[in-house]
């Protein structure tokens, strides 16, 4: 058990709670940087994805999991903010300024899109922006003399001042630094006025109202923010994939990364990079597996002399490697978090720590929530 | 001219007329009461004072400056709070979180600052925390300042409603059935501060009541209102006497 003793108001506003919580960020900053010289090629590219998703689940994080409004249409956003960068690199214009436009046209479409959410909540909003998302992806595959349509787009490699990220490892270390740029801005909204009104929007709009919260402009941003966000996130996507076509910015995408906030645990920034490291390494982690389960199984058979187990190792590759089964998993998983874990995996770490920190004291009534029934239906 | 001042207020719902030509005049460090069957208008009065419904008819002055156009966002600003018969607190934060909110009429950072965290930002947020901790002392909240709201009691969340109207540093303090759901003991605390609001903060009281020994004990003046119409108006004594009033409340 370890207590916080406060002794100034300041306190509570930083960014790390205490100097033990500082040391672990700080560790896990070395582990992050030192990652690249000890792991392979492969799993540096697919660290790089997870910062990349990351960088995207901050985003959605803002409008769904704090603002509370949601969004099915954020691949638009991330294809506007990929084809945008990809578009002005191709044009001579240097990265820095390319990924600031890209960030700029995004964020005018966020609040473009914010607009009819001032009048829609739930599921009224989440079909507009499917519809957004829809025309997005036409206007990609028909505006051809900037996005090359189906026929694709190669993006250039990134040259920041000079000096070329076009390496795997250079790569990596761009991405983990725009995640930590996120990550810090968003923490920082989140800490002052702007973040509460977020919160407060999400839980009570009227009672948001009378505190003196305009609903519209505080929507709007959050809104503009998220949307700049994955204008960011689509920048460094564009160079990650290489090759722009219309059909990677699908509805599915966009229940992918609703799917990264939910599965990681709405209202926290820990929830969103949790839930990266989940989207962006399960598909990994599935061709391992269609790969090594049969050979080991295989292995076995060979061993024991059952031929048995070869077949199986044999069946559950095959099953593997049936299209449809990777969005299959995601969907079971997705199924099984809302039902056992409404909070995501980041709940899930808070009972784990909590369980340690407080054994063996900890009550298992810790986390039971009361239902309660008295908001008041009256003023919708 | 008086504090606040509503002028033959009205508003119909389709063929409803919920609030049907009220006028009443508050005068300042006042405690003044509203009261009426259920379904005589009375929190729609509230809705309209804190401008969520736009009155058909009639006019809302606050302190010489007519606010019947002002937009809701605005009326905290202006120092009209309010809380709500069925509590309205952001469940999914802490009780502290949900205070420093009502400060949000106050605040003087911008978007940038506030993205960079500079130093004018952690300056402001300290000073508002200061500001809440006040407000924290007065209604003895100490110890549930860092629990989420959907786990406390509700007798704490009415009482945090309260202490999150204060934070706004309100002229006038709207309170919707401020002893609703609470037990004998939790009422006449609830009876105290009121009173101390009124005479150590100096804060003017509208407020919606049921509880006739509470709307006794701290009330200067009283309005009887049924079918959106008033009744009666004056002393409590003299509105609880008053033919019309006892008629409305137990038939006949």
């Amino acid at each position: 058990m370890r207590f916080v003793f406060k002794t100034s108001y300041a306190q509570d506003i930083q960014i790390f709670r205490d100097r033990r919580d500082a040391f672990w960020y700080l560790l896990l900053a070395v582990v992050a940087v030192l990652l690249p010289v000890v792991i392979s090629d492969y799993y540096v590219g697919e660290t790089t994805w997870v910062f990349v998703y990351a960088i995207c689940g901050v985003s959605l994080m803002v409008l769904v999991g704090y603002t509370g409004l949601v969004s099915l249409g954020h691949a638009a956003f991330l294809g506007i903010g990929a084809y945008a960068h990809a578009f002005f690199l191709k044009h001579g214009v240097p990265w820095v300024a390319a990924v600031a436009l890209a960030v700029a046209i995004t964020t005018a479409c966020g609040i473009v899109v914010g607009l009819p959410a001032l009048r829609m909540t739930g599921i009224y909003l989440a079909i507009a922006t499917l519809a957004f998302s829809v025309i997005i992806q036409e206007v990609f595959s028909r505006w051809e003399s900037v996005t090359h349509g189906f026929a694709g787009m190669a993006v250039e490699k990134p040259v920041i001042f000079g000096i070329s990220f076009a390496d795997d490892r250079a790569f990596y270390y761009l991405c983990l630094f725009f995640l930590v740029l996120t990550l810090w801005l968003t923490r920082n909204l989140l800490r002052a006025p702007t973040g509460r009104a977020w919160v407060a929007i999400r839980d009570s709009e009227i009672a948001a109202q009378s505190m003196g919260v305009n609903l519209a402009i505080y929507k709007s941003m959050a809104f503009a923010y998220s949307a700049a966000l994955m204008g960011l996130a689509g920048a460094l996507f564009a160079h990650k994939i290489a090759y722009l076509a219309p059909d990677i910015f699908t509805i599915l995408l966009s229940i992918q990364l609703l799917l990264l906030v939910i599965v990681g645990g709405l209202g926290s920034l820990h929830g969103a990079v949790f839930g990266a490291i989940f989207v962006a390494l399960l598909p990994p982690v599935i061709a391992i597996l269609r790969d090594s389960i049969p050979a080991s199984f295989a292995d076995v058979a060979s061993a024991t002399g059952l031929s048995l187990f070869g077949a199986i190792g044999e069946a559950v590759g095959n099953f593997l490697r049936k299209p449809g089964v990777e969005a299959g998993i995601f969907g079971l998983i997705l199924v099984l978090v809302i039902l056992l874990e409404p909070l995501g995996m980041y709940g899930r770490w808070m009972k784990i720590r909590i369980f340690f920190s407080t054994f063996p004291m900890y009550k298992r009534a810790t986390f039971k929530r009361q239902k309660t029934y008295m908001r008041s239906e009256r003023l919708r | 001219m008086s504090f606040f001042q509503a002028d033959q207020l009205s508003i119909n719902f389709g063929g409803i007329k919920a609030v049907d030509g009220v006028s009443f005049d508050v005068e300042k460090g006042t405690v003044f009461t509203i009261i009426g069957p259920n379904g005589a208008g009375k929190t729609t009065i509230f809705n309209l004072v804190s401008r969520i419904y736009e009155p058909s008819g009639g006019r809302l002055v606050f302190e010489g400056t007519d606010i019947t156009r002002v937009p809701p966002h605005r009326i905290a600003a202006l120092g009209i709070a309010r809380t709500f018969q069925n509590i309205e607190l952001f469940e999914h934060a802490t009780l502290l979180q949900n205070l420093l909110l009502a400060r949000h009429a106050h605040k003087q950072s911008n978007f940038i600052s506030e993205l960079l965290f500079l130093p004018s930002v952690r300056r402001m947020e300290v000073e508002h925390r200061e500001m809440v901790e006040k407000v924290i002392d007065f209604l003895d909240l100490q110890q549930y300042r860092d629990s989420l709201i959907v786990n406390l009691p509700y007798g704490v969340r009415k009482v945090t409603e309260l202490a999150r109207a204060l934070c706004t540093d309100p002229k006038l303090l709207l309170l919707d059935e401020p002893s609703s759901g609470l037990n004998v003991e939790e009422t006449e605390d609830m009876a105290f501060w009121i009173q101390d609001i009124k005479n150590l903060l100096g804060i003017t009281v509208l407020m919606v009541e049921h509880d006739m020994k509470l709307v006794s004990a701290v009330s200067d003046r009283v309005l009887a209102l049924n079918y959106g119409r008033p009744l009666a108006q004056g002393s409590p004594q003299e509105v609880q006497s008053h033919p019309e009033v006892v008629r409305a409340y137990l038939g006949g």
